[in-house]
Order: C-alpha cells, then sequence, then structure tokens
C-alpha cells in the first residue's frame, strides 16, 4: 500500500497546486435589479470578476455605503504571500511523496489544516474590516433598530442578506480540490501505514 | 451593499398598465361586443397571447412605423412594444439627429432632412431563411434604404437612392442577402431636367436599383440600375428556391397617367408584374456592361468603432438598359394595378393582388420559363416583351373578397390575403386555389406578416394583420387615432384572432423572428476599452476642457451617480461649447442622460461605453445647471452640475473641478 500512499500524497500536492490555475472562492450578490448576479472569484493572487466587469460594478454600488473599493493585487499582503505558501506546501506534498515517509505525510496534513484555518481567519478579518470599516462620508449611512450603524460584512460561507443584494459565498472550483487535496493526504497517511 | 436604483420600481409600475393594455383588449365594455368575437372563448384566448411578467416573448417582430420614420419593436404573441428604432426621423428622445454623432445619419442630396416615411422591413437571409442579422427597411419620400444592426438594435447605415422618386417597391432581399431592392413609385425624368408634366409619357422613367450587401458587414453599394419605362413600380419580392436569381415587381399606372390617377391610372385591364433576372443583369454589369452615370447621392455609415456617422458621396452609378441584356426582363400580365407582388415559399408562384380586380391572380414561375422558351409573347412594352397572360397563369383565387393588397405564406400550403376594402384576411390553398377561412379585421387592413413570411421557411404559428383605421376599436384620442395590429393564431385550420394593439404610426409591413435567432448576437453594453470615438474619456482623470479660439470643448464622464467635472468655470458668451460626455459605466441597463438648460438641442441618452456630443452656445452670464435625465441610480437627483458663463471678454480662466478639486486637464490654445 506504499505505493498507493505515494499516489494518493502526490495527488494531493498537485491538486493545491491546482490553486495557480482555479479560484479558491466565489461570492455572488443577486438583487432585484440583478437577476443575472454579479460575482467575484478570490485567486491565490488576487480577485477576478464572474463577468468581466463585474469587480468594477461591484464597486460602483458599494461606494453608495462607503466600503473601500476591492482590493488590487498589490493592495493587500496575501495576494503576494499565498502564491508563495501554495507553490511550497505543494512542492513539499511531492518531495514527501517522493520520500514515501507516511509521518512526513501527517506533518504536511497537519500544517496545511493550520494554514488553513490561518487563511480562512484572515479572509474573515478581512471581510470583516470590509464590510464594517466605512467612509464616514458614504452616501448612505443606515442604522439598524439600536440605532448602531449598519454593517455589510459578507458571510465566511453560505447565504446573508445585505439591504437589497442576497449574497452567498461558497468555495470555487480550486477550495474544493484543495480540501480533496488535504483529505487525500491524511488518507494516504493512514494507507501507507497499513499492511498488505 | 446598497443599490437604490428606481429602475425595478418603474417596471413594477409597468406592470399594471401592461395588464390594463391587455385587459381593454380582451374585455368590451357591455353591449359594444362585436359578433364575429362572441364565439370566442375570452380567457383561453387570453391565456394564448399571455406573456407572464418576467417571461419573455417568442419572436420579436418588427413593425413599420410608417410616417413616424421609425421602426417599432414588438414581442409576440404578446404585442408588448419594447423600443422605437430612430431610423429616417429625428428622435429627441435618443438625440438621434440631434447630437454631432448622429446627425450625418440624415444627410440627403438635398441636406440634412429631418422626417422619412418608412414602409417595408425585411429580415436578412443565409440560404432562404431569416438570419437575424440586420433589418433592411425603405424610406419613400426622398428614397433610401436603411440597415438597422440587430447587435445593437440601432440604424447602421442609410444609402440614398438616385434617379428614383417614392421608393416604394423596397427594401426586399434575396435570398442570400445578395441584394436589397428600390424602385420608383413615381416616374421621374431621368436625369431630372425641366420639363412639362403633360409630356410624362415615354419621357419618365422608373428606376429600379439593386443595393448590393456585403456577407460581411451588411455594408450596402448600388450595384446597378435599371432604366424601365416609367410605370409605377409598388411592390416586389425576391424569387426564392428554382426560382432565385429573380425578382418580380408589381407596377400600376402602366397608362402613364400624370394627373387624377385615381381614374387614369385604373383605364387598364391589366397592368404588369415586371420579372427581372438580376443574375444575368450581375454577369452583364460584370463583364463591363451599362453606362456610367453622374449622381448625388449621400451613404451615411454609422462607424461602430468610432460610434459616429459619416457621409460619403456616391458621385456615379452604373446604368443598365435591361433591354440590351439577353432573357433579363419580361412583363406578366396582371389584372387591375396590382399592388402586392408575393412569391411562395417554394418560389414557385408569384401572386399578384389587383387593388381592382376580383379576383388574385397567381403566376406560375415554372410555367413563365416555358412560355420565354416557347415565345409566348402578347407584344411589347418599349421593347420589353409581355408574356401571354394565359400561359403563365397558374390558377385564379375567385371572388376571394374586395380589394386585395398582400399576401403570405404559412408553410404548410395555405396563403393569406388582406382585403383593404372588404376589412379581411382570406385564407386560400396553393394549387386548388380555393377560399378556405375568411376573418374579419377591425378595420381596413394593409399588409400583413407571418414571422419568417418572406423566406423559404415562414413559422406558421402567427398572423399579424396591420389595420388603417381603427374608429371604435380603443378609447378614442380626438380626431388622430391610432392605427393597429391584430394578432391571429393560424396553427389551426380556422384563423383565430387573439390580441389587437396599438401600433406606431403607420404600420406599413412588418418583419417577424424567432427571438434565439437574435438573441445569442446581442450587445448589453459598448466596450469602453474598444471604444476608438475621437473624443471619447476613458477614465475620470482623463477628462479635460479645450479652448480653441470660441471654440471650447468639455470632455466629461458619467458614472453612478456624477458627472466629472462637474463645476466649469471660463465659459463665455459667443462661446460655441461642445460637451463630449462618455458613459464609463459598463454595467448592462445603466444609461445616463445629460441636458443643459437652454440648449438649442435634444438631450443626450448615453449607453454604457458610448460617447456622444451635444453643443451650447450660452447667450448670456449667468451660472447654469446640468443634469443627468434618465433615472440611473439611487442619487439620481443628485447627478448635476454647473456652468459658470462669463461676459464676452471676462477674464475667468478656464476650471474644471470635482467636489472643488481640480479634475483633468485644462488647454488653451
Amino acid at each position: 500500500m506504499k505505493t498507493l500512499g505515494r499516489i494518493l500524497m502526490a495527488a494531493a500536492g498537485l491538486l493545491t497546486l491546482s490553486l495557480f490555475i482555479y479560484p479558491m472562492w466565489r461570492i455572488d450578490l443577486s438583487a432585484p435589479q440583478y437577476p443575472d448576479p454579479l460575482g467575484m472569484y478570490i485567486h491565490i493572487d488576487g480577485l477576478e470578476g464572474v463577468e468581466e466587469h463585474d469587480l468594477q460594478n461591484i464597486d460602483i454600488l458599494n461606494h453608495y455605503v462607503g466600503m473601500k473599493p476591492l482590493p488590487k493585487p498589490g493592495d493587500m499582503w496575501e495576494f503576494q504571500v499565498f502564491p508563495i505558501v501554495v507553490g511550497a506546501m505543494g512542492a513539499l506534498a511531492l518531495l514527501f511523496a517522493l520520500l514515501g515517509n507516511r509521518r512526513l505525510y501527517l506533518l504536511w496534513f497537519i500544517l496545511m489544516v493550520v494554514l488553513g484555518a490561518l487563511g480562512i481567519y484572515d479572509f474573515y478579518l478581512w471581510l470583516y474590516d470590509y464590510g464594517t470599516n466605512l467612509d464616514p462620508h458614504a452616501i448612505i449611512q443606515l442604522t439598524d433598530e439600536q440605532g448602531n450603524p449598519l454593517h455589510y460584512v459578507p458571510p465566511l460561507l453560505g447565504y446573508k442578506q445585505l439591504l437589497n443584494f442576497e449574497v452567498w459565498s461558497y468555495p470555487a472550483i480550486g477550495g474544493v480540490l484543495l480540501a480533496v487535496g488535504i483529505m487525500l493526504s491524511f488518507l494516504a497517511y493512514i494507507i501507507a501505514g497499513r499492511k498488505k | 451593499m446598497r443599490n437604490m436604483t428606481m429602475k425595478w420600481k418603474f417596471a413594477w409600475a409597468l406592470l399594471p398598465l401592461a395588464g390594463m393594455l391587455f385587459v381593454s383588449s380582451c374585455q368590451k365594455p357591455a353591449g359594444k361586443k362585436k359578433s364575429s368575437e362572441g364565439a370566442l372563448n375570452t380567457s383561453s384566448v387570453a391565456e394564448r397571447v399571455y406573456v407572464k411578467p418576467g417571461e419573455w416573448d417568442e419572436y420579436y417582430a418588427f413593425l413599420s412605423g410608417g410616417f413616424s420614420g421609425q421602426l417599432a419593436v414588438h414581442g409576440l404573441p404578446s404585442g408588448r412594444l419594447f423600443k422605437i428604432i430612430p431610423v429616417f426621423s429625428v428622435d429627441a428622445e435618443k438625440a438621434y439627429g440631434f447630437n454631432e454623432e448622429t446627425k450625418p445619419m440624415l444627410m440627403t442630396s438635398h441636406g440634412f432632412i429631418p422626417w422619412g416615411d418608412l414602409h417595408h422591413p425585411d429580415i436578412s437571409q443565409t440560404n432562404g431563411e431569416l438570419d437575424g442579422r440586420w433589418v433592411f427597411v425603405n424610406e419613400n419620400n426622398t428614397p433610401r434604404i436603411a440597415r438597422i444592426d440587430l447587435r445593437y438594435f440601432e440604424t447602421a447605415e442609410i444609402i440614398e437612392i438616385p434617379n428614383s422618386a417614392g421608393n416604394h417597391a423596397s427594401a426586399f432581399v434575396t435570398e442570400n442577402t445578395e441584394y436589397v431592392v428600390a424602385n420608383t413609385r413615381f416616374a421621374v425624368p431621368v436625369p431630372q431636367r425641366d420639363i412639362p408634366i403633360n409630356e410624362l409619357k415615354g419621357n419618365f422613367k422608373g428606376v429600379t436599383t439593386f443595393v448590393k450587401v456585403d456577407p460581411e458587414t451588411g455594408r450596402m453599394n448600388i450595384a446597378f440600375q435599371l432604366l424601365m419605362p416609367g410605370f409605377n413600380y409598388d411592390l416586389s419580392h425576391p424569387g426564392r428556391g428554382k426560382s432565385h436569381g429573380w425578382m418580380f415587381f408589381s407596377s400600376y399606372n402602366t397608362e402613364e397617367a400624370h394627373s387624377l390617377l385615381e381614374v387614369n391610372a385604373s383605364q387598364n385591364d391589366k397592368d404588369f408584374i415586371a420579372a427581372i433576372n438580376w443574375k444575368k443583369i450581375e454577369e452583364y454589369v460584370k463583364n463591363g456592361g451599362g453606362k456610367k452615370m453622374k449622381v448625388k447621392a449621400a451613404h451615411n455609415i454609422f462607424d461602430e468603432k468610432t460610434q459616429s456617422a459619416r457621409t460619403e458621396w456616391i458621385t456615379e452609378v452604373t446604368m443598365v438598359d435591361p433591354r440590351e441584356v439577353e432573357g433579363a426582363i419580361y412583363f406578366l400580365p396582371t389584372p387591375k394595378s396590382p399592388h402586392g407582388c408575393d412569391v411562395d415559399p417554394s418560389g414557385e408562384y408569384i401572386v399578384g393582388s389587383g387593388k381592382l380586380a376580383a379576383q388574385l391572380t397567381v403566376h406560375s414561375f415554372s410555367k413563365m420559363l416555358k412560355a420565354i422558351e416557347e415565345k409566348k409573347f402578347a407584344g411589347e412594352a418599349y421593347g420589353v416583351p409581355i408574356l401571354d397572360y394565359n400561359a403563365t397563369l397558374a390558377g385564379v383565387v375567385e371572388n376571394p373578397g374586395l380589394g386585395p393588397l398582400h399576401t403570405e405564406f404559412d408553410g404548410k400550403g395555405y396563403a393569406y390575403t388582406t382585403f383593404f376594402i372588404s376589412s379581411e384576411v382570406v385564407k386560400w390553398k396553393l394549387g386548388t386555389w380555393e377560399v378556405v377561412d375568411r376573418h374579419p379585421v377591425y378595420y381596413s387592413v394593409g399588409h400583413l406578416m407571418i414571422p419568417g413570411g418572406n423566406s423559404r421557411k415562414p413559422y406558421g404559428k402567427y398572423l399579424v394583420a396591420m389595420n388603417k383605421i381603427t374608429k371604435d376599436r380603443y378609447l378614442p384620442t380626438g380626431p388622430e387615432l391610432c392605427q393597429s395590429a391584430q394578432l391571429f393564431d393560424i396553427s389551426g385550420e380556422k384563423m383565430q384572432l387573439l390580441l389587437d394593439f396599438p401600433t406606431l404610426g403607420e404600420p406599413h409591413y412588418a418583419a417577424g423572428i424567432k427571438a434565439d435567432k437574435v438573441l445569442d448576437r446581442m450587445a448589453k453594453i459598448y466596450p469602453l476599452e474598444e471604444s476608438g470615438h475621437p473624443h471619447v474619456t476613458k477614465a475620470e482623470k482623463e477628462t479635460k476642457i479645450v479652448r480653441k479660439g470660441n471654440e471650447v470643448h468639455i470632455y466629461m464622464t458619467m458614472i453612478r451617480s456624477h458627472f466629472a467635472p462637474d463645476n466649469i468655470e471660463g465659459i463665455k458668451v459667443g462661446d460655441k461649447v461642445y460637451f463630449h460626455v462618455t458613459n464609463l459605466e459598463q454595467d448592462f441597463d445603466v444609461p445616463h442622460g445629460i441636458s443643459m438648460i437652454g440648449a438649442n438641442t435634444s438631450e443626450l441618452l448615453i449607453m454604457p461605453g458610448q460617447t456622444e456630443t451635444f453643443v451650447w452656445e450660452p447667450k448670456a452670464p449667468g451660472v447654469y445647471p446640468f443634469y443627468c435625465t434618465d433615472f440611473c441610480s439611487a442619487l439620481h437627483q443628485e447627478m448635476q452640475g454647473y456652468v459658470r458663463v462669463s461676459p464676452k471678454g471676462a477674464n475667468v480662466p478656464l476650471k474644471i473641478t470635482l467636489d472643488d478639486k481640480p479634475i483633468g486637464q485644462v488647454i488653451e490654445e
């Protein structure tokens, strides 16, 4: 089963590296005026509109409530660091597969779970800042029933209603492949430990 | 995230309106019910034309606006009006003919003409089937043909037809859109000259024009003109299938009367349908045939790259005497001033509707070829062979009604003819020539249209009758009433009247096509990056103001919900101020408008990615507001700005700002 373990571990590496091609996450926004939702993909190195002009159109809408423009690749350190981390972890997975040491598989798995959790936490912090750090001169300033300023934090995962927009946030294909890759590494650890 | 654009509110507001239209067409006040409708089961009929809110119609119908000069876009089966495409008349709503970009579209050899009489839409074809790329329409008064591009639903090109008058037998296309034709309804001297009117006979001509269409771009060019006898050429249709390569034109006033035509042009027992073999003439011209003739005609092209129209002048045409081309032209005698000249989907039958005849005359294409081969001639007119009436006759529909005008086909072996005087549509069978059904229309129908009608494959599901007179059909609107269209279901044995809706101007003819054939190619925005408009501003930081003497050019942008710049100073009385305004939006259905107090022109209504220009000549010092005219967004009301106008000779420097901060460039030349 050692060979199978290696194959699974190598697959985990390749699936991780697929993030260089596929986006990690997707956020869709639909409203009565947007029956075809606006949407953005989050790649490891920047944002991309689902349709060509979606980012510009999201920014136009967001400026009314004082949200900052969506970050360009140079605006966030994450977009520089993520490719390095992902590339390194992918390469490490391939190296570990070559070495065939199942404890290294487990090490990789744990590293990825930790890094993944940190990544999601970072993503949450960004969403929170994006939705709450609003321009004090925003055109539209609304308050909730208690009189607190209304915030527009998009959901980390799942659905949320933000004013007239219904927002969906969910893993895109790269995110799914990454999750599969992480699970495969653990599977590689289990399988490689089994005697035939 | 907040977008409070009000458009959807308006959409909701319109729904009840649509509902009212719908209800008023189906339910009449008690005591006003017409017997012919008594048999209709109103609810089941209503279901068949009811397109649920948010759902789409199955067909586009392009209805001619007649003397409005424009083309109306309706949906079928609902009859809902979506857009009025300005073609031959200025349209202040869309700045067509008012902004600097579209003014050249209405240029003619007579100068700028703000109005036209739009008659016959025809959709481009490939292999005899509608391809949904362009709609061609003709202008009757100052002879022109326009091409509407269905990617944008905008007029892309207008070509003036020289040597013609009353361009009525137009703008019909051949089955691969090789040509779109024009013809002369009012014979005139060619070339024009000073001559007594009563010397018309024999001296005046009716010039037929074949306009070549570029298969890729749609660009039109006059390929050749035919110098024909001075009859009044009325309508035409192309041959198709076996008769592809021929064009058929009906004519009246073969008497060549010049006055009181209602009597004097109704004397001959038979007038003619001219059968023209354009392939032979094309070959003849290709081999150097025809004479070059000096002319002056405008060719107006809207360049989608520069988003601007320009006029090119046509200075020469090739004029062909068709009698010099062996086998290129024959006259088919057709009773009593034929109007419609309609070719069935197979290309075999040519239906001539003699307006004053008590019958419909159907010629056979194959019999026509045989008669030509066997030289069955009944004489000639101005050297053009007249074929023997009986030799080309396929059959006659006896006593079908009074005042036949036009015929369309369902592709299932039946023809449908309109009768103006007896105000009805009559269904008859090709081959047996028997009448199988008839249905009254309200009132006095002119054209009718079956979607896909002028092609090898009509869809055969609906028929639209277009009526000249409405009298008591709708809530009256003073002396001037709307004209109307009536939708019939023709899928069954009997025609069934489904719907009745008002139309723009006078709907002479229409063309209908399955919506999906058009939707695939449609543009949603004008990509800003691709704009080659000479005065485009692609970002707010690229805005500028340029003074050249007393001419000032302001390069301005618009995006939700502000103009940039929105404060402008340094304009002086006596300046001619050009506003070049670019809509920076790249989102579907986010137009912005602009208008300026006292500007002697229309608003601009600018689509995403488009640039348009209006000119303003301030007459007195002051501060003048401008604003967005299209409710674009939640802060639409705030989308406004000011221009300061100083006295002539004042020293106020040019200044453009946004939020009191300088923006863009100031250039004094």
